[in-house]
Order: structure tokens, then C-alpha cells, then sequence
């Protein structure tokens, strides 16, 4: 039996054989995750990304549930086309405190990494109540019930622990203060300076024009800071990276 | 187990499994399938010397090619931009309301802003720019804040009652069912809806003397400074009929543009109110 042919052992063992393939798959997977946790550039730290308020959280939770995801992709690919339309290319960065993380495969609609303070509250709220109302040839479904669904953030601090859990660093001041910081966020009458200390340019709106503080604000507040936490005048691309 | 035999028939051996008579030859892969999976053995080992691969301690190796995602892409960018280096230099620097309609940069312009307007505006003004409820159309002669080339850039540029630029076009409508009676504002509805037919005398037309006439003016033609809309033509940004104006004096609206010039360059800015200004009812 030649060297060529002693590859027959492994084939005549089932056992053998699944050993053998697992080792394989182990050692290939390793190889190409493991070094993911420890390459610097693969961690590129950019100024200004910041954890999400906790308003955006919940608004995050409802893009989730209503499947968003499955239409409209957050990832700007680095091409001229695609950073010409939607503005500078996603940076990993940018979603390191998503999880999971929304890039999305399928572009039914369109690219909302940078959608945040392109368009007005109202406009978002005209849109998700009744899309074609705006844009006639758009095949979105409606969303006006979110505008009956009042939320009052009972579990925001719980869903943080979560977050944090998985590695987002809220500290417990902002999880003590999060129903407070909730509710500021929805009302421009609040005192919402401390707010805005913790969650820099977080957007603070009234952002569906109703006193009650429903889903369809938390989605709009999360609408409006996609991708707007890295200031990309100042920001300069590594080109190792 | 039979015997390992030559096949006469194929001219392979046998493998030497025989099920109920019939054996199985050992033939081997063909030779443009092995040498094929040898080659790609090849190129992977090739493609992991010249592209950034194997990880290592701090980084991953670069690839003797140099290959980056993001130098790719600026490059992209640069070599397209030199290409319109001279037209966007001379965009940048035209008196826009000087501008020759049908000349080169003129041309430029229209095709530029019409891409900057499909990508950027028709979600609120439509892709045909004819506007949706609240969102004006920008094809017609009414303008809130003018429709001159300098009133469209301005727009265009600061935004109208956002919170991130301090010079956007800035105006509140109060909203008078907290001021006025019920029966004051139906008179003051039904004196709006007959204004294109010269208006009525009695309680409507005072109540718009006291209240109204400030901004939209005493002839009702509006005021461009304050964006006050002409309430006398036959065009409505929310709807002209009873039940909506009622809900536009009750409440009031506060539409929002936001500041593009802060999200667009200078030459996109220009070119999309070049664009807007040639839809029909530039001034």
C-alpha cells in the first residue's frame, strides 16, 4: 500500500473518519476566527460611537421584531456607487455595540446605515404610518399601528443588563437612570441635559407629535442617530485597514 | 472479498468488492479533474502570498500586492472626481443665477443635481419633485421661501426649522385652537376657503385681521420671509378643503427640512437647486 492510499484507513472507519473531519473544521475555524479578537485592525477604534440610548434600544428591539432587517441592509459597502447614494462607507466600528449586529443581506428597500437626520421626524412617521403617502412606487408595508402602541419602558434597564451582558459598556448609572433617560429623550420639555451627556447627540424630540410615548417614537429615535455617531469630517480612514 | 482482477472489458482493476457477482472497478479520477484541484491548491497558496491573509501576532499580512478595500475605493472616487475636476471647480465658483440655461455647466448641473435630487430629496418631494401632503411640490410658481436660484440654495443649504444648523429658514405657526373659539376658527376657515373668490365681510375676516394678516399679510398673499404660505391660489401644501385647514389652524404644522449643506458637498448643494430651479417654477 503506498502512502497515496492510506487515506483508505480513514474512509473504512466511520469513527475514524468524523474524528478526523472535526479536527479539520476545528483547526480551519480557529484559524480564521481566533485571530479576529486579538488583529488591531480588525478592532479599529473610532472616535464618537457611542451605546445606543435607551429610547434607540427599544426602537432597535422593535426594527428586530418587525423584521426590518429583512429588507434594508446597514452596511454602505466600500464602493464609489454605494458611498455616492448612502454617504461613507459602514466602518466595523460603527456596530460594535449591535447585537446582533443589523447589516442585513437584501436591499428590498434602501441602505439605512446613515439614514439618521437625513430625512424629519415627521417625515419618518408619515412614512411608517403609510409609505406610498410619500413615495408612491415604494412596495414598504404600513406601520401606523406602532403609533398606537404606547410603550412606557418598564424593562429598559433590564433589556441594558442584557446588552451589557454581551459586552456593551453601559455603567450603573446609566442603567439606574435608563427610565428616566427614556422618557427625555421623548419629551423636548424635559430636563434631558444629563441625557445628552451620557448619550452625545442623541436626537430629543417629541418624534411622533403624540403625548403618549409609543413605539413609533422609540423607531424614530433609533431612525435618526443611524450613522450619525462618527464625525466623518474629522474622521481619517486607515488605509491597512 | 473476490480478488483484486484486471477488467478486460475497461482495462481498470477491481477493487476487489463483489456484490452478488457484481464487482466494482477501481477507476481513477480523470486527469483534468485531478490537475484542475491541483491548481486551486496553486492559486490559494499564490492568492494567500499576494492578498492580505494569514494572521499573525498584531496584524495579518499585507499580500506583496498591497491590496486595501479602502485605498481601492478612494481611488475610485479620486480618478471619478478628476474626471469632472474642471466642471465642479467651475460649478463651484458660478454666479448660479447668471448661469446660461442649455450651456455645458448648465447641462452639468441638471444631470449632477438630478442625481443628488433622486437620491437625496424625492423621498419627501417625490421623484418627479410633484410633491406629497406637506412636502411641497416644487414644479409650480408657489414658493414658501422663494424661488429665486438664491432662495432655492439657501434652502437647500441651511435647511428650513431644523435643530443643527442656526441659520435655517426658521418661522412658527401658532397654533390657535389654544387661542381662538371654536365658532372663531370655523368663520376663519370658511373666510380662507373664499379668499380666491374675494373673501367674506363679518367674524371670519376680523379674526383673520387679528390673527392671520401678520404673516400671511392683509391681501393674504403670504409672506416669503416667514415662509407664510399664499393662501389665496389654489395651492396647498397640507389640503384646501375644510376639515384640513380646521386641523392646519387648530394645530398648526411645522414642516422640517434638514440642512443639506451639511451632508452635501458645495457642488452637489449647487447643482440640486440648479435642478429644482429649472423644474418649472424657478424665479
Amino acid at each position: 500500500m503506498s502512502s497515496f492510499e492510506k487515506h483508505a484507513i480513514l474512509e473504512k472507519s466511520p469513527t475514524l473518519l468524523f474524528t478526523a473531519s472535526l479536527l479539520v473544521v476545528t483547526v480551519g475555524g480557529i484559524v480564521e476566527i481566533a485571530p479576529l479578537f486579538w488583529l488591531e485592525n480588525t478592532i479599529e477604534e473610532v472616535e464618537g460611537v457611542r451605546p445606543y440610548s435607551p429610547l434607540e434600544l427599544a426602537g432597535r428591539d422593535i426594527y428586530i421584531r418587525e423584521g426590518c432587517y429583512v429588507c434594508h441592509s446597514q452596511m454602505i459597502r466600500p464602493m464609489r456607487d454605494e458611498v455616492e447614494r448612502y454617504g461613507h462607507y459602514s466602518l466595523a466600528a460603527e456596530s460594535m455595540y449591535d447585537h446582533p449586529f443589523q447589516w442585513g443581506s437584501k436591499r428590498t428597500g434602501p441602505d439605512l446605515a446613515r439614514v439618521g437626520g437625513r430625512y424629519s421626524d415627521a417625515w419618518h412617521v408619515d412614512h411608517l404610518i403609510d409609505p406610498q403617502s410619500v413615495v408612491p412606487e415604494s412596495v414598504m408595508p404600513k406601520y401606523g399601528f406602532l403609533m398606537d402602541a404606547v410603550i412606557d419602558g418598564e424593562h429598559i434597564d433590564e433589556l441594558m443588563r442584557t446588552h451589557r451582558f454581551v459586552g456593551v459598556p453601559y455603567t450603573d448609572q446609566q442603567i439606574e437612570v435608563a427610565y428616566a433617560d427614556f422618557q427625555a429623550q421623548a419629551d423636548p420639555d424635559s430636563e434631558y441635559d444629563d441625557m445628552l451627556e451620557r448619550y452625545p447627540g442623541a436626537a430629543v424630540s417629541n418624534f411622533d407629535g403624540q403625548p403618549e410615548l409609543t413605539e413609533m417614537d422609540a423607531l424614530v429615535a433609533y431612525m435618526q442617530v443611524l450613522g450619525t455617531m462618527v464625525d466623518f469630517s474629522t474622521f481619517v480612514p486607515d488605509a491597512s485597514r | 472479498m473476490a480478488e483484486k482482477r484486471l477488467d478486460e472489458a475497461t482495462g481498470q482493476h477491481t477493487t476487489g468488492h463483489s456484490y452478488d457477482g457484481i464487482e466494482e472497478l477501481n477507476t481513477p479520477l480523470p486527469r483534468w479533474w485531478l490537475w484542475c484541484f491541483y491548481i486551486t491548491i496553486l492559486w490559494g497558496v499564490i492568492y494567500t502570498i499576494a492578498y492580505p491573509a494569514w494572521p499573525l501576532i498584531s496584524g495579518a499580512t499585507a499580500g506583496v500586492l498591497g491590496y486595501s478595500t479602502r485605498a481601492e475605493v478612494a481611488a475610485d472616487i479620486e480618478a471619478h472626481e478628476a474626471k469632472n475636476a474642471a466642471l465642479v471647480a467651475e460649478l463651484v465658483a458660478a454666479d448660479l443665477p447668471a448661469l446660461a440655461p442649455g450651456s455645458d455647466l448648465h447641462r452639468y448641473a441638471i444631470a449632477r443635481g438630478s442625481s443628488v435630487f433622486k437620491a437625496q430629496c424625492s423621498q419627501c418631494h417625490g421623484s418627479e419633485a410633484a410633491g406629497a401632503k406637506g412636502y411641497p411640490n416644487l414644479n409650480d410658481d408657489g414658493w414658501l421661501w422663494g424661488g429665486s436660484m438664491e432662495d432655492i440654495v439657501y434652502s437647500v443649504r441651511h435647511g428650513i426649522r431644523n435643530d443643527t444648523d442656526d441659520d435655517a429658514r426658521w418661522s412658527e405657526m401658532p397654533a390657535f385652537g389654544e387661542m381662538l373659539e371654536p365658532e372663531e376658527i370655523e368663520a376663519v376657515v370658511a373666510y380662507v376657503e373664499a379668499l380666491p373668490s374675494g373673501g367674506t365681510e363679518g367674524l371670519g375676516a376680523t379674526v383673520y385681521e387679528d390673527n392671520c394678516s401678520s404673516c400671511h399679510g392683509e391681501e393674504s398673499l403670504g409672506d416669503r420671509e416667514q415662509g407664510a404660505p399664499n393662501l389665496t391660489d389654489a395651492i396647498w401644501l397640507y389640503g384646501g378643503d375644510t376639515d384640513t385647514i380646521t386641523e392646519t389652524v387648530t394645530n398648526s404644522r411645522f414642516g422640517v427640512m434638514p440642512a443639506w449643506g451639511q451632508r452635501l458637498s458645495e457642488e452637489d448643494v449647487r447643482s440640486v437647486s440648479v435642478y429644482v430651479h429649472s423644474r418649472g417654477g424657478g424665479e
